[in-house]
């Protein structure tokens, strides 16, 4: 069985459905007056934040408080990590304190693994992003979205998102959550292409269960969802394109592009936006994207990820890890 | 829920069945001076389909739409801990809400008394309802709370080594209560 969620990888199709149906239901809490489920009652979550990331953090604190869990909140900045302590020490700590659940993000890929099989700490580790490589509830969150708009919220219960295209636009080389979607709509059926320049695409991108090209505009008819990523210039340490003018005239998304895309097609973003760069003001304002509802769909999902894997004496998800998946 | 058992005997069939939620339709009528506050939340599964059954009977004694909506308490159970975590099942509450009206929570069998623990629990995060009853298909006993139904269709009084298992034409294709022997003699956890 699986204790750990570490990557999108990891999740087999049933355990991604059974992930996506619970998020349903959890949907329901958030209408109720009293947004509150006793769940995780006198079970204690750590969220360590390595690395910035006050969206991420506090939707996982409003899902673990919705469960009823307790909650510390444990930040790198001015901490003693600042002066020096490893994460094994800092995982010792937490065990000593007791902690039932650890979710990490850190800006080092790996360390969540690292974290979850060192055997530095007995508690389930939950992967809020790290470094390149994963960051497996916001692909959750976004298949939940996908599944809500192109489906139906209860129509699409115990289904995935077979033959649905989505297409992933912009800096695929710093982004886990493009390696996290590319996963996990593999694993629920969907058929994904990659958008970006050459210069933004991975070593082995060709190895990914995944369509690439460089051609927005011939991609977009044919596509039910499109995710556009921010172009992260704070990893960015080389010029990956000539002008940020080029990147948007080839990469951006605004109305006149939208257009090409089906009527029922949605925009989707894991935010932040830098708008005007990878995607207008217009197109982020309007119907058709789905921004806000990813931040509530958010919580919704890690409700659900951490119901199944803590609300138990063992988790409700199975393990199908395998080495090359890192 | 209790397992399959082999030699499983019926102790309630088909119109059976509609002649206890018949009854208790009317009962529900009758405690309620015509019902026009009640509210029924089926407990998942069973509960909900024997809810929407009371539902429609009590729309044809009273000729009134009586809102009908599920409770699921998988969140609220006290074993929680002790199993893996349940997938949860749908809770519907009827647009107009439970506040300030008569809830009647409808389950298939009454057994130890902690499923109806947890949907009072789950009920008190919902709203508040003027009052709550309960309605169970069959009380089988053995309740390790102090917690009774208000409208029963049959009293089955049973061993511990003996399971109930219902069984409705919406989820199983046909309608029977069924009495049989439990595979191992462990006590039922219910």
């Amino acid at each position: 069985m699986m204790r750990h969620l570490i990557s999108a990888a990891d999740l087999t199709r049933d355990d991604a459905v059974l992930i996506l149906d619970t998020a349903e239901e959890m949907a329901r809490v958030a209408d109720r007056p009293i947004k509150k489920l006793p769940a995780l009652r006198g079970r204690t979550v750590c969220n360590l934040f390595f690395e910035d990331s006050t969206r991420t953090r506090i939707s996982f604190e409003a899902a673990e408080k919705r469960l009823s869990a307790d909650v510390i909140n444990f930040a790198a900045k001015g901490s003693s990590v600042s002066k020096g302590e490893s994460l094994k020490d800092t995982a010792q700590t937490l065990e000593a304190m007791g902690v039932d659940a650890v979710v990490i993000r850190h800006s080092a890929s790996g360390a969540p693994y690292r974290l979850a099989n060192s055997g530095w700490i007995d508690a389930p580790v939950i992967n809020a992003g790290d470094g390149t490589h994963q960051h497996p509830t916001q692909a959750l969150l976004d298949a939940f979205t996908m599944r809500r708009r192109l489906i139906g919220p209860d129509a699409g219960i115990g289904q995935g998102l077979d033959g649905r295209r989505v297409t992933i636009v912009g800096d695929i080389l710093h982004s886990r959550v493009a390696r996290s979607n590319v996963d996990l709509l593999h694993t629920l059926g969907a058929e994904v292409t990659l958008v970006a320049p050459p210069t933004l695409l991975p070593v082995g991108v060709d190895s990914w269960p995944c369509e690439v090209s460089y051609d927005l505009d011939a991609t977009l008819p044919k596509t039910d969802a499109v995710m556009m990523l921010r172009v992260q210039r704070e990893r960015m340490n080389a010029a990956f394109f000539p002008t940020e003018r080029e990147y948007t005239r080839r990469y951006g998304l605004d109305a006149e592009r939208l257009a090409k895309a089906p009527g029922h097609a949605i925009v989707m973003h894991p935010g932040p936006m830098v708008r005007g760069m990878e995607i207008t003001a217009e197109v982020a304002d309007s119907e058709r994207c789905t921004v806000v509802e990813q931040v509530a769909n958010g919580v919704h999902t890690r409700m659900a990820v951490l119901y199944l894997l803590l609300g138990g004496n063992e988790p409700a998800v199975s393990h199908s890890r395998t080495e090359e998946n890192k | 829920m209790d397992t399959n058992s082999t030699d499983a005997r019926p102790v309630l069939e088909g119109p059976d069945i509609e002649r206890v939620l018949t009854r208790i339709a009317h009962e529900i009528v009758e405690r309620a001076k015509g019902a026009e506050d009640v509210v029924l939340l089926g407990i998942p599964t069973r509960g909900v389909f024997l809810a929407r059954r009371l539902a429609e009977k009590l729309a044809e004694v009273t000729g009134r739409t009586i809102p009908v909506g599920s409770l699921d308490i998988t969140m609220y159970r006290d074993d929680l801990r002790m199993h893996p975590p349940r997938a949860l099942a749908r809770t519907e509450i009827p647009a107009a809400g439970i506040d300030g009206r008569l809830v009647v929570l409808v389950d298939d069998v009454l057994f130890s008394g902690r499923t109806i623990r947890a949907a009072l629990d789950a009920l008190n995060d919902i709203g508040r309802p003027r009052a709550v009853q309960l309605a169970v298909l069959v009380d089988r006993g053995h309740r390790e709370l102090p917690i009774r139904a208000d409208y029963v269709g049959k009293n089955l009084p049973t061993s511990l080594r003996e399971t109930v298992k219902v069984q409705l034409a919406e989820e199983d294709g046909r309608d029977a209560v069924l009495l049989g022997a439990k595979p191992d003699a462990k006590a039922a956890e219910h």
